[in-house]
C-alpha cells in the first residue's frame, strides 16, 4: 500500500518536472519530436532506477557509518557520471540495438539533475532500498509522461501560427506551465 | 604560460588524485569548522519554536526530549515549577500530505498556542492556517470541555471555522493538534495536574 | 576583451537566464519570493566564482582528457561548503531553497563556464567572468522572484505593497506561474535584444 502511494505521488501528483521541477533542460530541449521523447525517457528510467539502487548502498554502508554524510554531494555525482559511463560500455557490447535506440541519451542523462535530486530526495526521506528504487522508478516514469505530453503538443504547435517573438523557449515554457496547471488537478489525489 | 600537462595515463590520475586531495581536506576543514554552528543553529531553532507557543520559561526543554509515537514533548520550567509542554506534533492527513505543528500544551491542559512548523499545504489556501485568524482560535482552548473532548471545524460539528476552500487542511490541522493533546493527556497529565491544582485545580 | 567586459557580459548580453537559458531548474523552483532569488544567487555566484578562479589557476595541470572530472570535483567542493556554510548560519534559508543547494553542482551554468571559458583564461577575467555571470543569474531569479512575489502574494522581499485583503493572482507562486512568468520574460527580453541590437 505504501509502494503504491509512492508511485501515484511520484508519477502524477509531484510530478518532477512540472512540480518539482528537476529536469527541465532536458524536458526543454528533448521534447519537440514523441519519438525521441520515448528514446530518453525509457534511459531516464533505466538510470534512475539504477543511480538509486548504487546510491542508496553507498549512504547507507558507507558514508553514514564512516561519518562523512557531508561528503554526499560529491560522492553521488560521481556515482552517478560513473554508471552512465558503464551502462554505455556494457549496453553497447551485450545490448547494441538497445544502444543504438538510447545511445546518444545517456551523455545527456549525467547532467539531468533529476537524477541527482532524486538520489538525494530518496535519502532524505528515510526509504527503504525497495521503495527507493520503486520511487525513482515511478519518477523517471513520471518524467517520461510530461516529456512525451509535451513532445505531443509542440508537434501540434509547429503546424500552427504563432507570434515569432514567442518561438522558441518562451512557447516551450508556457506550454509547460498549462500543463503543469493541469497536473496541478491531481493534488489532493493520495492522503 | 607553460605547456599543458599531457593526457598520459600517469598524468591524469596524478592530477586527479592531487586534487581530490587538496579537495578533500578543505572540506574536512570546512567541516569540522561548521560543525558546531550547525548543531548551535539546529538547537536555536529548536528552542526559538517552544519560545513561541509557551509562556516564557528558563530550563533548557532540548536537554530532555521525550519521544512518544513519533510526538517530540519539550518540558518548559520556570524557577523549577513547570509552565507547560511543547509538542513537536504532525498529522498525515494535509491536502499535499504531512505537516508539522508545534502545540504549546499548559499543566492545565489548556492549549496555549499553536506554530507551523513544516508545510507544503497550497500556498494561498492551505498556507492560511498559519495566519492568525484560523490558528488563534486555538489559543487557550480547552479540548477537555469540548463535546467528545475532541477538536473539530464546524463542517464536523465542532467549533473552529475552517479556512474557506481549505477544509482538508484545517481538518488536518485539528488532526494534529488532538493528536498532541490525547498523548499528552495519556502521559503526562497526572503527573502535572498535581503542580496545576495548586493554582487553578487542573480540569480533565 | 577588457576587463570590464567580461565582468558586464553577463550581465544582459550573455544572460546566463534569459539569454542563455542555463540553469533552469533554480529559476524556476525557487523563485517564489524575491528574497529566495538573493540567497540562491548569492550561492551560486560564490560557487561560480571559486570554481573559475580554480580551475583557471589549475589549468595547466590538468590533462585534458580529465579534464570534465576535475572540474566536477572542483565544483562539488565549493557546493558542499557552501551547503555546509548556509546550514550553519543562513538555515531558514537554506531550509527555504533545500535540494536546490546541493543541486547547484548541477547547474550548467557552471560547468558550462568552467568549460567555456575558465580553462582557456586567466585567473583575472575568469574570476570577473565567474562574478559577471553570477550577478546576472543573481539579478535575472531575483527579477523573476519579485514578479512572481508581488503579483501571487502582493509582497516584494516580504513588504507588502497590495492590501491584505485584496486578491492576490495565486496562480503566480505555484508551479504553472514559474513556468509563464519565464516564459513571458525570455519573450520580452528577445524582444528588447533585437530591438536594440544588443
Amino acid at each position: 500500500m505504501e509502494l503504491v502511494k509512492i508511485i501515484i505521488l511520484a508519477l502524477v501528483v509531484n510530478n518532477v518536472v512540472l512540480a518539482q521541477f528537476l529536469g527541465i533542460c532536458p524536458f526543454l530541449g528533448v521534447s519537440n519530436k514523441v519519438g525521441t521523447s520515448v528514446g530518453m525517457g525509457a534511459a531516464v528510467i533505466f538510470v534512475m532506477a539504477l543511480a538509486n539502487l548504487v546510491t542508496w548502498i553507498i549512504q547507507n554502508y558507507v558514508l553514514v557509518p564512516m561519518h562523512i554524510e557531508f561528503m554526499q554531494t560529491i560522492t553521488f555525482i560521481f556515482v552517478i557520471a560513473f554508471l552512465v559511463q558503464v551502462v554505455e560500455i556494457i549496453l553497447k557490447k551485450a545490448a547494441p540495438a538497445l544502444y543504438q535506440a538510447l545511445g546518444i541519451y545517456l551523455p545527456l542523462i549525467t547532467t539531468n539533475c533529476a537524477v541527482l535530486g532524486i538520489a538525494i530526495l530518496a535519502v532524505q526521506k528515510n526509504y527503504s532500498l525497495v521503495a527507493s528504487v520503486v520511487y525513482a522508478s515511478s519518477i523517471a516514469a513520471g518524467f517520461t509522461l510530461a516529456l512525451i505530453l509535451m513532445a505531443g503538443i509542440r508537434e501540434q504547435l509547429e503546424l500552427n501560427g504563432y507570434p515569432k517573438g514567442m518561438k522558441g523557449f518562451p512557447l516551450s515554457l508556457i506550454t509547460a506551465g498549462l500543463l503543469s496547471l493541469a497536473f496541478m488537478g491531481f493534488s489532493g489525489l493520495v492522503k | 604560460m607553460s605547456k599543458k600537462l599531457e593526457s598520459t595515463l600517469k598524468n591524469m590520475v596524478l592530477s586527479l588524485l592531487l586534487i581530490s586531495a587538496v579537495m578533500s581536506a578543505a572540506l574536512g576543514f570546512v567541516y569540522s569548522a561548521t560543525k558546531e554552528p550547525i548543531e548551535k543553529a539546529n538547537k536555536a531553532k529548536e528552542i526559538q519554536a517552544v519560545k513561541e507557543v509557551l509562556p516564557p520559561f528558563d530550563n533548557d526543554p532540548t536537554a530532555n526530549v521525550k519521544e512518544i509515537d513519533g510526538l517530540l514533548f519539550y518540558q518548559a520550567l520556570k524557577d523549577g515549577k513547570p509552565v507547560g509542554y511543547a509538542v513537536k506534533t504532525f498529522t498525515d492527513k494535509g491536502f499535499s500530505g504531512r505537516f508539522d505543528l508545534m502545540v504549546g500544551i499548559r499543566p492545565d491542559g489548556s492549549i496555549n498556542t499553536v506554530v507551523v512548523l513544516e508545510q507544503k499545504e497550497t500556498p494561498g489556501l492551505g498556507t492560511k492556517m498559519k495566519e492568525p485568524k484560523f490558528k488563534n482560535q486555538f489559543d487557550g482552548l480547552s479540548i477537555g470541555n469540548l463535546k467528545g473532548k475532541s477538536v473539530k471545524v464546524k463542517k464536523d460539528g465542532g467549533t473552529i471555522d475552517a479556512i474557506t476552500a481549505a477544509t482538508i487542511s484545517s481538518r488536518a490541522f485539528c488532526d494534529g493538534v488532538q493528536k498532541a493533546y490525547d498523548l499528552y493527556m495519556k502521559n503526562f497529565a497526572s503527573a502535572v495536574a498535581d503542580s496545576a491544582s495548586v493554582k487553578e485545580g487542573g480540569q480533565k | 576583451m577588457s576587463n570590464l567586459k567580461h565582468l558586464t557580459n553577463g550581465f544582459i548580453k550573455e544572460n546566463p537566464t534569459f539569454v542563455l537559458v542555463l540553469g533552469t531548474c533554480p529559476t524556476l523552483a525557487v523563485t517564489t519570493a524575491a528574497m529566495n532569488g538573493i540567497g540562491m544567487g548569492a550561492a551560486t555566484t560564490f560557487v561560480l566564482v571559486f570554481s573559475n578562479l580554480l580551475i583557471a589557476a589549475l589549468k595547466n595541470f590538468i590533462p585534458d582528457k580529465v579534464r570534465i572530472a576535475a572540474f566536477i570535483l572542483v565544483i562539488a567542493t565549493f557546493v558542499t561548503i557552501v551547503d555546509l556554510v548556509m546550514k550553519a548560519y543562513t538555515p531558514d534559508l537554506y531550509k527555504t531553497l533545500g535540494i536546490f543547494i546541493p543541486l547547484i553542482v548541477v547547474n550548467c551554468i557552471i560547468l558550462g563556464r568552467a568549460e567555456a571559458f575558465a580553462q582557456k583564461n586567466a585567473v583575472v577575467p575568469a574570476i570577473l567572468d565567474g562574478l559577471g555571470m553570477g550577478i546576472g543569474f543573481t539579478l535575472a531569479i531575483t527579477l523573476m522572484g519579485s514578479i512572481r512575489e508581488l503579483l501571487g502574494n502582493g509582497t516584494i522581499f516580504d513588504i507588502r505593497l497590495v492590501s491584505q485583503d485584496a486578491r492576490t493572482i495565486l496562480i503566480f507562486i505555484l508551479p504553472p506561474g514559474a513556468f509563464i512568468t519565464y516564459g513571458y520574460l525570455i519573450a520580452i527580453m528577445n524582444r528588447v535584444k533585437s530591438k536594440y541590437s544588443l
